[in-house]
């Protein structure tokens, strides 16, 4: 990865989805947690998997597949939770197990194609291509910002 | 407070933060004179403030400030020298001046804009209290002309008409005759400050042959009687510096010696952040000061002595207060800090404790002993933290003795507002956010509570009404009463009211208790007439709403022709709780034990059900509704059989009741709250969260919620749910 050179490397954090591959800029990921329970919340949407105790705070957490529209994930012990820092808020995403970090510039990044659906929340703002392996690079401020209809 | 690279910045805000002090003073004094007490220190005290509060704001140049302050002070002097009596009517023009004086630091602070057209409206009435009385004009008034003032001026003893005299010892030495340098030209400067008096002490001066022409053998004594300050003085001397000595003395006190301020200095009570930069720099070599002189010199060529404000700050004596109690101030972000620490600490030992315990230690082992000694310091040390973040709800009180001033000014009512345990402590955050709700009942007591004068007359009363507000601590929590002495609650038309809005069924019969309670149901207002005052469509539901969200509870009693009383219990702290551990579900639950009365196991034959999805229990005499805890929360599906199973009783302080089925009761204990991010996702009956000896993660339920939501589910609005 010559590009690891340039001045304007990304770092991004990869990690799989229902057998797909996603990642985030890794500025915004805070740690990476092993899979604990989660005390669940009463009548949250149901991609909030609940909240756990982040070194005496509370972290909430959500099941990253079932937000994105996905099957919700299925539990196994490779599962992690990614604590992204949004805007000041801490938040714990789900993930079915992390990858690899990658380095790779601005000119890599390609905006996704233009499809408008109102069935899934549009969170992808970049692709990208690793060794012929497409990557989707999530939007965090469209993913932990609860929808409104949640909201209350 | 704009720049942040100000170095005054910081000391302007410590004058704020002296001012809130100042203005607390003043309140005291002027309601210790409203009460009947008071002697000549208290008006000595509320002029005290007044003048200080005006000291610092000339330091600082905020002019509207000073000027309405040197009105305000003006007029206290005159009735400090006796000259002028306090009558209720003056008292009232004092307290609206308080007011004002208040809302001009406010405004000074926040850079808003001066409400000028009051401050012109309160003088004038200042003025006309002066009468004849001498007064003087605030444009003769050099008030910029005293930068460090403000520590130092508090001495009263001072002759307000004569100015003060300065003892002036000058002694030049050869070196200044050598410079080219003439004392003649010195004193000259001085004559322009106010008249002097030079006595020349030729005692020195030898005969030959010991004489030596180019010693300096004369030093002079010279008295000056001026308002200028000593800074003023030193500054006709700043060329001379280092070439004579100087001692410059006000009259009447001892001189001792070239520094007078450093012996001062150690009378100040505890310094404080203002007081340090001037008494530095007053002491250093007066040049430091002088880059400010001159051009102020030259604005003022030389006050006449007869226009010499009574309060003029005399820099240099020292302050004569009584020490306060010794008082450090602490950022609230380190005390958060603190707090948040030793909650961490709380946490840790419980999982200390919880994992000794299954290593299976016998309880009589030295490790479990310690232990105990552990869990007893860790709670002592919480406490002590929690007591940092206590104050006095003093403050929230002369807030609110402003907001009857205003509101019954404003309804035309004459009403007096009486506190009572003012000293009584509580939470920093709870005081801080119990202002609004508190804000709203005073204004609603003197509205809607206090009937009108002719009312009052006709009822056998006296015309001025009265308004308690009472703080306590009772059992572990805050106790603040807010009561008047109106016609109580007016039931029947509360209930029509409540009939007409759909609120309450026509047919309905309610107890007195029920309708009083209807005042706190959204979208109820008695009031006819929508007034300016309250009735702005915030209604008492509001002020529950955020006393509940301060974990308190609200109640009202009322007795008709003797008044109403609100009645508002809170938790000490909004950082630890005492908690039911409870299990539900497999979930772990907390509920403040606070509202849990009694705990019971259920016999079928106690439950009965009203209709479909409604039941109650049977509990000795009276019926209450039963909540499964599982089904609200959404964890499960209604148990199908409740017999055998675990109920908590629970009463909040409207007196509401309900009985919540829980699976099992695990533990009474003291648990740290952690708030839920609101702005990520509120759960409904979900009141904050706490981690538990396991690390785990336990919801801290808001029982009032979980019922009010379970009762708007449930088919028709019934009279229980809305009522619990």
């Amino acid at each position: 990865m010559n590009e690891k050179d340039k001045a304007a490397a990304i770092e991004l954090l990869t990690f799989q989805l229902a057998d797909q591959e996603y990642s985030l800029d890794i500025m915004s990921v805070r740690e990476i947690r092993g899979w604990t329970r989660t005390t669940p919340l009463p009548h949250a949407p149901s991609y909030m998997r609940g909240v756990i105790n982040l070194r005496g705070t509370v972290l909430p957490v959500m099941d990253l597949s079932e937000r994105l529209g996905l099957k919700p994930l299925e539990h196994t012990e490779r599962n992690v939770i990614i604590v992204v820092n949004h805007e000041d808020t801490m938040t714990g995403l789900l993930v079915d197990a992390v990858s690899d970090i990658i380095a790779i510039t601005a000119e890599d990044l390609q905006p996704p194609p233009e499809i408008q659906t109102s069935a899934s929340p549009n969170v992808v703002n970049a692709l990208t291509l690793i060794d012929d392996r497409m990557i989707r690079v999530l939007d965090l401020s469209a993913i932990v910002i609860p929808e409104q209809s949640h909201a209350a | 407070m704009g720049d942040p690279n100000d170095p005054m910045a910081e000391i302007k805000a410590s004058f704020f933060i002296e001012c809130e002090e100042l203005l607390e003073a003043l309140q005291d004094g002027l309601q210790t004179l409203e009460d009947g007490g008071g002697d000549d220190e208290t008006i000595n005290v509320v002029f005290r403030a007044v003048h200080s509060i005006k000291g610092g704001a000339g330091a600082f140049g905020l002019e509207a400030l000073v000027r309405f302050a040197h009105r305000f002070e003006t007029v206290l002097d005159e009735v400090r020298a006796g000259r002028l009596d306090i009558d209720a009517e003056a008292l009232k023009v004092f307290f609206l001046c308080g007011d004002h004086l208040s809302d001009l630091v406010r405004v000074s602070r926040d850079d808003a804009p001066i409400p000028s057209a009051q401050s012109d409206a309160l003088s004038a009435q200042l003025d006309a209290m002066l009468g004849d009385a001498p007064q003087d004009t605030p444009q003769d008034d050099p008030i910029d002309f005293q930068p460090m003032g403000l520590s130092f001026d508090l001495d009263l003893d001072d002759e307000p008409d004569a100015p003060p005299v300065y003892q002036i010892t000058f002694t030049p030495s050869a070196e200044l005759f050598e410079s080219g340098n003439e004392p003649f030209h010195l004193f000259r400067a001085l004559e322009e400050l106010g008249p002097c008096q030079f006595n020349c002490d030729s005692t020195r001066l030898t005969d030959p042959p010991d004489f030596e022409p180019e010693q300096s053998y004369l030093s002079w004594k010279i008295d000056l009687a001026s308002t200028c300050s000593r800074a003023e003085i030193e500054a006709t001397f700043e060329f001379v510096e280092g070439l004579c000595s100087l001692d410059i003395v006000p009259s009447g006190q001892e001189p001792p010696g070239d520094l007078l301020l450093d012996s001062a200095l150690p009378d100040l009570p505890a310094p404080k952040p203002l007081t340090d930069k001037p008494v530095a720099e007053i002491t250093a070599p007066s040049a430091d000061l002088t880059p400010d002189m001159p051009e102020t010199v030259a604005d003022l060529p030389s006050p006449p002595p007869s226009a010499a404000p009574a309060a003029r700050p005399d820099p240099a004596k020292p302050a004569a207060t009584s020490g306060p109690k010794s008082v450090v101030r602490v950022d609230l972000d380190r005390i958060e800090r603190l707090v948040n620490l030793v909650g961490e600490l709380v946490i840790n030992q419980a999982m200390l404790s919880q994992s000794l315990e299954q290593s299976g230690l016998s309880p009589h082992s030295d490790a479990m002993s310690g232990l105990e000694e552990f869990q007893r310091l860790t709670r002592d040390i919480q406490d002590s933290v929690m007591m940092i973040r206590a104050q006095p709800v003093k403050s929230l009180f002369q807030r609110m003795s402003r907001i009857v001033r205003e509101a019954s000014s404003a309804v035309g009512k004459d009403v007096r507002l009486i506190t009572e345990g003012e000293a009584t402590e509580v939470d920093k955050t709870v005081i801080e956010r119990l202002a609004d709700p508190l804000t709203h009942m005073i204004r609603n007591a003197v509205d809607h509570g206090l009937e009108t004068p002719q009312d009052r007359a006709a009822a056998g009363k006296p015309a001025q009404g009265q308004v308690h507000l009472k703080a306590a601590h009772r059992s572990g929590r805050v106790i603040i009463e807010v009561s008047d002495d109106g016609a109580g609650i007016n039931r029947p038309k509360v209930l029509q009211i409540a009939i007409d809005k759909g609120l309450v069924p026509a047919e309905a019969s309610l107890s007195d208790s029920e309708i009083d309670n209807l005042l706190f149901l959204p979208g109820f207002s008695t009031a006819s007439v929508v007034s300016d005052l309250s009735g702005r469509g915030v209604g008492m539901d509001v002020v529950r709403n955020s006393i509940q969200t301060l974990g308190g509870r609200i109640s009202i009693s009322s007795t008709p022709g003797q008044g109403t009383v609100f009645s508002i219990s809170l938790p000490l702290t909004l950082a630890v709780l005492d908690g039911m551990v409870v299990q539900v579900a497999d979930e772990t639950l907390v509920l403040p034990l606070n509202v849990v009365i009694e705990t019971l196991a259920l016999n079928a034959s106690d439950i009965e059900m009203v209709r479909p999805g409604v039941q109650v229990v049977r509990v000795r005499s009276g019926f209450v509704p039963l909540f499964d805890l599982g089904k609200e929360l959404g964890y499960r599906a209604p148990l199908q059989d409740y017999d055998g199973s675990v109920v908590l009783l629970i009463a909040h302080e409207d007196g509401s009741r309900a009985a919540l089925v829980i699976d099992s009761i695990q533990d009474q204990r003291q648990v740290v709250i952690k708030g839920l991010d609101a702005s990520f996702y509120r759960a409904p009956g979900i009141a904050a969260a706490t981690i538990l000896g396991d690390g785990q993660i336990a919801l801290i339920i808001d029982t009032a919620d979980i019922i009010s939501n379970a009762s708007a589910e449930s088919a028709a609005p019934t009279l229980e749910g809305l009522i619990a």
